[in-house]
């Protein structure tokens, strides 16, 4: 084992959700950027509380439904026009009205994998390494316990001030995070 | 409850009711001198006037009894403004006696030898002038009944007992959404699929119903708006609720399309002579020579990819001239899409729109508008004693 282990973090247990989302607010009022909160269910008004932007995730499923919606007509239009020229009940070759519901089924399924894939992407996933994995407390996030965690990466990170504001605003359970 | 409630009352009482009442009585100076001049033009210029007015009423007591069904609380402020327009409905069966005093231009089935059509004698038992009338007098008692006891309702919950009254709304809205359901689509069917006798889709009430409550969203989105802009309702109807609005409409308007396109759809694949002559007079003609297709292609993209692409954005929806300018667009197509469902049948050839198209909508949309402004402006125009009013003001989306 290392004799001096890197410090990575720092993680701190609160009371309640309600102190949860008073001790967001606090850490983005003290323009830190690398924190996180960690409870077991959804806090109404945590994204205002921890400064997060508005998610970009909708764009990625409009331009999956763009890109769903062009498959779709294009592949109806070039096999039924191109490769397989075949007349079926007397209709014209190109019969858009036939391809729709297949493009619009393609629409929706291309959006709704944009949308999949740009969660997974800019939730930073899957992830194999991060700083909570180095605490012994933390798995109480998915039973009663509300943590932040703040990242040593953070450029207002200081072991010892972080430690004072973490605690000022209810923290407990406070623990550096090193790994080993 | 913190909030006065002597401020949700208008001052200035009836000042929109006076001009809709002129606008009114020159509706319907040129509704005499259009009937004069050619009656059976009038007959559908004011059918389709009538059923246009007729569809907003009913998207608003659509609009009413949903958000009274899902218990929504966003929707408590701009409730009223839908109540006020749903009670014009008992109003609108009194200006159904033109429609009435014109069936014998509007619809074939009228005529003396319908019966000698082989596809229309056995449809004849279902369209006849008395059953016909009977019909229009069911709905019309059941949707004013629905109207006036919820409007009624909510007005007694401003002296008090707000949950004993929001669950009777609740109740009265779960039955009547059913009946509403079965009733809009027969109107539907009787009005205006009856037009073209020989033609039938058994989801033309849906899709009636459709373009109206898109039409009705737009109509309370732009009443909203109109007392913004004079300084009323600012902070009660935030951007948080046309957001909402926006949603709605959004929503709406892919239904629309959606129900057009499975009618279109099924129509087109079976290719049957007597599905498709409908569509035929609205896009080629029968004879090749029509200049509808420019009215079907105008209704593709401006009830339908234009409001898509606009409406979509998040910022539209909740900037206030965008939403104005919404409003006003969703309600002219959704004129042009009554018209294109009417006129095809006595204009084959092209689009006829003529001054005497302007009389019954603006003679019908005066009183409409008459009626809703001393509706809205007699009691506070949000519902005062509803006990959620609060969270519905401070409604934020997320």
């Amino acid at each position: 084992m290392d004799k001096n282990p890197k410090v990575v973090g720092m993680l701190a247990r609160y009371e309640s959700a309600g102190a949860l989302l008073k001790a967001a607010e606090k850490l983005r009022d003290s323009k830190y950027s690398k924190f996180d909160c960690h409870s077991p269910f959804p806090i109404h008004g945590m994204d205002d509380a921890m400064g997060l932007k508005r998610s970009p995730v909708g764009y990625f499923a409009g331009l999956g439904g763009t890109i769903g919606l062009s498959v779709g007509l294009g592949l109806q239009w070039w096999t039924s026009t191109v490769g397989y020229p075949l007349v079926i009940s007397g209709k014209p070759l190109n019969s858009y009205q036939a391809f729709i519901p297949v493009a619009f089924g393609l629409t929706i399924l291309f959006a709704a994998l944009g949308a999949f894939a740009a969660m997974l992407i800019f939730n930073k996933m899957p992830q194999f390494w991060h700083i909570v994995f180095h605490s012994d407390q933390f798995a109480k996030f998915s039973d009663d316990g509300f943590f932040v965690s703040v990242e040593a990466t953070d450029p207002k990170f200081d072991e010892a001030t972080t430690r004072v504001l973490l605690e000022s605003i209810g923290g407990t359970d406070l623990e550096v995070l090193q790994e080993s | 409850m913190s909030i006065d409630t002597n401020k949700y009352r208008l001052t200035e009482r009836n000042k929109y009711g006076r001009i809709d009442l002129i606008a009114a009585l020159i509706g319907i100076v040129i509704c005499i001198v259009g009937y004069m001049s050619n009656s059976e033009q009038f007959n559908f210029a004011y059918l389709i006037a009538f059923t246009f007015w007729v569809s907003l009423a009913l998207g608003a007591l659509f609009f009413t009894m949903l958000q009274h069904l899902t218990t929504a609380t966003w929707s408590i402020t701009v409730r009223r403004i839908s109540e006020s327009i749903t009670v014009t409905l008992p109003w609108l069966f009194i200006l159904f006696i033109p429609v009435f005093l014109g069936l014998d231009d509007l619809y074939l089935w009228t005529h003396a030898d319908a019966a000698s059509d082989p596809l229309l004698l056995p449809k004849l038992g279902f369209l006849n002038v008395t059953f016909f009338t009977i019909r229009t007098t069911i709905y019309f008692t059941i949707w004013s009944a629905l109207a006036i006891m919820l409007r009624r309702t909510s007005l007694a919950q401003d002296r008090g007992d707000s949950e004993k009254y929001a669950a009777k709304m609740r109740t009265i809205s779960a039955g009547g959404m059913v009946i509403y359901a079965l009733t809009v689509s027969a109107a539907g069917f009787d009005w205006l699929m009856s037009l073209d006798p020989h033609w039938y889709s058994t989801i033309f009430g849906v899709y009636y119903f459709a373009g109206g409550f898109v039409g009705s969203l737009a109509m309370i989105t732009g009443i909203a708006l109109l007392l913004r802009y004079k300084g009323i309702l600012k902070n009660e109807i935030t951007p948080e609720h046309y957001h909402d609005l926006g949603k709605l409409m959004f929503g709406f308007i892919i239904f629309w399309a959606y129900i057009a396109f499975s009618q279109y759809l099924l129509q087109w694949y079976g290719n049957i002579p007597e599905e498709t002559i409908w569509y035929l007079h609205r896009w080629d003609g029968v004879d090749g020579t029509t200049e509808w297709k420019s009215v079907s292609l105008i209704l593709l993209f401006g009830h339908f990819f234009l409001p898509f692409v606009i409406l979509i954005f998040r910022n539209v929806k909740r900037n206030f001239v965008m939403m104005s300018i919404m409003s006003i667009w969703i309600l002219v197509i959704h004129w042009i899409d009554i018209y294109w469902l009417v006129a095809p049948t006595i204009y084959h050839h092209a689009p006829h729109i003529s001054w005497i198209d302007i009389g019954p909508t603006l003679a019908i949309g005066g009183i409409f508008g008459w009626i809703f402004w001393r509706n809205l402006t007699a009691e506070p125009i949000v519902p005062i004693g509803d006990s959620r009013l609060e969270n519905s003001i401070k409604f934020v989306n997320r």
